[in-house]
């Protein structure tokens, strides 16, 4: 990685932002996707919403790629969906390319589509059944009129080539294939027109475990091959190891904590990181910590319907104080490129006993507003990573 | 309902990886012809079918059959009557020369009415099954598609048109609608338009079943990835419907086509029972045996024959109606 330092994109210029790997081709800034929850009956009004996706930022880099991990329902899929605008997200900025999309129209999002693709979970709904793999592939330039019929056929074998199926079975029906190779189709659809993006929702978590490897290593290659930026969302922090140089993991619609592969991995100082790690099987870790005892989390996800109070990870948190219920922990820049959202964060068995975050939101260590505590500290609440940082062991700012 | 894709996928395919070899020496099967293959096993649908396509052949054949004079239906035959006109001879008159007798009262040949008949009929029912099929297809993709206030407006529209007393609307505003048709539309009055009539009649009032199971099924298809990815790839609405969704439907069409088909048969017949559709001396299904009914005890192969033709092709529609679907969705209804 490159250790240049480049101002970011976003609208906010007047904060440097250092960014290693590059200018971001993505930029999410405080992305919210709230589903309406209609009554029932004649007049349906809305009674609720499913916050599905709440106060979301990240950065995907030129060429990049980010790792979204988090379990089942923590709205991942959203995320990406919404990033391919697939839904319109109810507030926050998707930036690609430095261009906010959130609020175009349908025709003015037509040439983004060019550059956005996804490649879906199921490799058995996402193919049209009634098609065959020739007119699948090649419908992204008849959508987008781009070649003359006559040259569809030889893009499409062109493509069917890089992703290792055999070009002649440009005829066949989706159905003749097997999931992995149909994974391998749904990939040639997406790499059609050339993405600069491409949101991998869960790509190989519907194969055998002996496919997947091989699909991982398929997009690794595309995406050496022809410089896409990857989002690539996962359940567990397995599969994104290898593939992704940064990890954020979420939980119930909020980043709990995203940073560097390395800081995730090694130095995770959220107490869910750390869970969702002990889960994974790592042979270096043994090598230097000895096997980590598997944490096992009480309790199920809370509905996004009704997220509990403060930090959404309280009510299954091995750590959680009275202030984790009253304030909501913020996105706290504690590294280079780390942030996590913890008021007790810290390495695994190294967390605080007093709340770090407290003297930064005015707060005591109750989470009660505290008159003596001064006026809050204006956080660094960019996408990026600002070149300041909080130390936390310090308990103070700390330049590099 | 889902069609046999997924579940023959996971038979069919094996995962061979890219490096395997390729090049077995499978033909290309689309999910159709793996449910004609499904069909074609199936006896009981294979014989209605040609029953079925029998008819479809009689129908297309009469009118050629009556330019060449070989079925004559409007010729009479008062020589072949007796004094109360009745065909003369034992079964109604049955003989080389009229295979079924003759009709009582003119002496027409019942042959050649009941054949041309089934031309007339079918060409009634088939336009309205097709007129119902394209309404309810339509509205129902549009309104499990595109959802909300369109989706509402649409579902009120059927239940509507449900609680429609249709019958008694059929008979109290026909001669205001034929008036309609003739002098508007100037369809030439007669027989033209009173099949025009019958036709747009049932069609309107036929689609609401196809509109219900169309939209349910496009209701799960949205829902699937390959719509998404079409989204994604900037498709527009009708490419949307009407190339990736609409071919997903064909299997209920068809099955609802079976299924509307017969029934459209016999209310064919029961209109012309009451006298709304086309009038003799042109003859339907429907209008001879309404005809033949007065003569049940007196001439029974005159009744019998149009009444036998009506039954065989409603029962055959219904048994190809069922084998169609089972052939389709071959994990449900055993
Ligand atoms: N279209 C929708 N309408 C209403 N609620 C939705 C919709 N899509 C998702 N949700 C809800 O939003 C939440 C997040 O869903 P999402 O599919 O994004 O989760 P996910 O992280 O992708 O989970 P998984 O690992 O199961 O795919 C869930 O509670 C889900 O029920
Ligand atoms: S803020 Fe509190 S509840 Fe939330 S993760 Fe940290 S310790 Fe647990
Ligand atoms: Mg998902």
């Amino acid at each position: 990685m490159t250790d240049q330092t480049i101002p970011t994109m976003g609208a906010d210029t007047s904060s440097t932002v250092a960014t290693p790997a590059g200018e971001p081709i993505l930029e999410v800034d405080n992305l919210r996707m709230y589903f309406p929850i209609k009554s029932g009956g004649l007049i349906r009004r809305t009674v609720g919403h499913v916050q599905a996706v709440d106060g979301v930022s990240f950065q995907v880099p030129v060429g990049g790629a980010l790792g979204l991990v988090g379990e089942s329902g923590c709205g991942k899929s959203t995320t990406g969906r919404v990033i391919t605008r697939l839904y319109k997200p109810t507030g926050g900025a998707i930036r690609f390319d430095g261009r906010d999309i959130g609020n175009l129209k349908p025709r003015a999002l037509k040439p983004f589509r060019r550059d956005i693709q996804m490649i879906f979970q199921d490799p058995y709904t996402s193919l049209n059944p009634r098609h065959t793999v020739g007119s699948i592939i090649g419908a992204p330039l008849a959508i987008h009129n781009l070649v003359p019929k006559k040259q569809i056929l030889s893009r499409v074998q062109e493509l069917l080539e890089v992703v290792g199926l055999n070009p002649e079975h440009y005829n066949r029906y989706p159905h003749e294939f097997s999931g992995g190779q149909r994974q391998r189709i749904g990939i040639a659809r997406a790499l059609t027109l050339q993405p600069k993006l491409l949101v991998a929702d869960e790509p190989v978590s519907a194969l055998d475990v002996s496919i997947q490897a091989q699909v991982v290593n398929l997009l690794q290659d595309i995406q050496r091959e022809f410089g896409v930026a990857f989002l690539f969302i996962a359940h567990d922090l397995a599969v994104v190891r290898h593939f992704c140089p940064e990890i954020a993991v979420m939980y119930l619609g909020k980043i709990v904590e995203i940073g560097e592969r390395d800081r995730i991995y090694r130095h995770a100082n959220h107490p869910y990181t750390q869970a969702l790690l002990s889960a994974v099987p790592d042979v270096k870790q043994a090598a230097i910590g000895g096997r980590r005892e598997r944490i096992r989390l009480e309790g199920d996800v809370p509905s996004p319907i009704n997220p509990p109070s403060g930090c959404r990870f309280r009510t299954r948190c091995p750590l959680a104080q009275e202030i984790c219920a009253r304030q909501e922990p913020p996105l706290l820049q504690i590294g280079p490129r780390h942030k996590v959202a913890c008021h007790f964060a810290g390495e695994l068995g190294q967390h605080p006993f007093k709340p770090v975050t407290a003297r930064l939101l005015g707060v005591d260590d109750q989470g009660n507003p505290d008159p003596g505590a001064g006026p809050p500290t204006e956080l660094f609440t960019q996408p990026g990573f600002a070149d300041t940082w909080f130390d936390i062991k310090g308990r103070s700012s700390v330049e590099p | 309902m889902t069609t046999g894709t997924e579940l023959e996928s996971h038979f069919i395919a094996t995962d061979l990886g890219p490096e395997a070899p390729e090049d077995r020496k499978v033909a290309s099967k689309s999910p159709t012809q793996l449910a004609l293959a499904r069909f074609r096993k199936d006896k009981l649908s294979m014989v209605s079918f040609v029953i079925v396509v029998f008819y479809f052949l009689a129908a297309l054949a009469a009118p050629f059959l009556v330019q060449a004079g070989v079925l004559n239906p409007f010729t009479t035959h008062d020589e072949l009557l007796d004094a109360n006109t009745l065909p003369l001879g034992g079964f109604g008159g049955i003989s080389w020369d009229h295979p079924l007798g003759v009709e009582p009262g003119v002496g027409r040949d019942v042959l050649s009415r009941v054949w041309y008949g089934i031309t007339f009929s079918l060409a009634i029912s088939l336009s309205a099954t097709l007129l119902a099929v394209i309404i309810g297809v339509v509205a129902g993709i549009v309104s499990g598609a595109s959802g909300g206030w369109i989706d509402a407006i649409i579902g009120r529209i059927i239940d509507l048109t449900l609680a429609f007393p249709q019958t008694l609307m059929l008979l109290a505003l026909s001669s205001v609608a034929l008036a309609f048709i003739t002098e508007v539309l100037g369809v030439p009055a007669g027989d033209p338009a009173r099949a025009l009539y019958v036709i747009v009649v049932l069609g309107l009032f036929g689609w609401t079943g196809v509109a219900r199971i169309v939209r349910g099924q496009v209701l799960s298809l949205r829902e699937r990835e390959f719509v998404h990815a079409a989204q994604l790839l900037g498709a527009s609405k009708m490419r949307l419907y009407f190339r990736e969704i609409l071919p997903n439907l064909w299997a209920p069409i068809l099955v609802t086509f079976t299924l509307i088909m017969p029934a459209f048969v016999s209310a064919e017949a029961a209109l012309a029972y009451l006298g709304v559709s086309i009038h003799p001396p042109t003859p339907t299904l429907g209008n001879i045996l309404r005809d033949s009914l007065s003569y049940a005890q007196n001439d029974f192969v005159y009744f019998f024959s149009p009444a036998f033709l009506i039954a065989v092709i409603v029962v055959s529609f219904n048994l190809l109606g069922d084998g169609v679907r089972d052939a389709l969705d071959p994990k449900g209804h055993q």
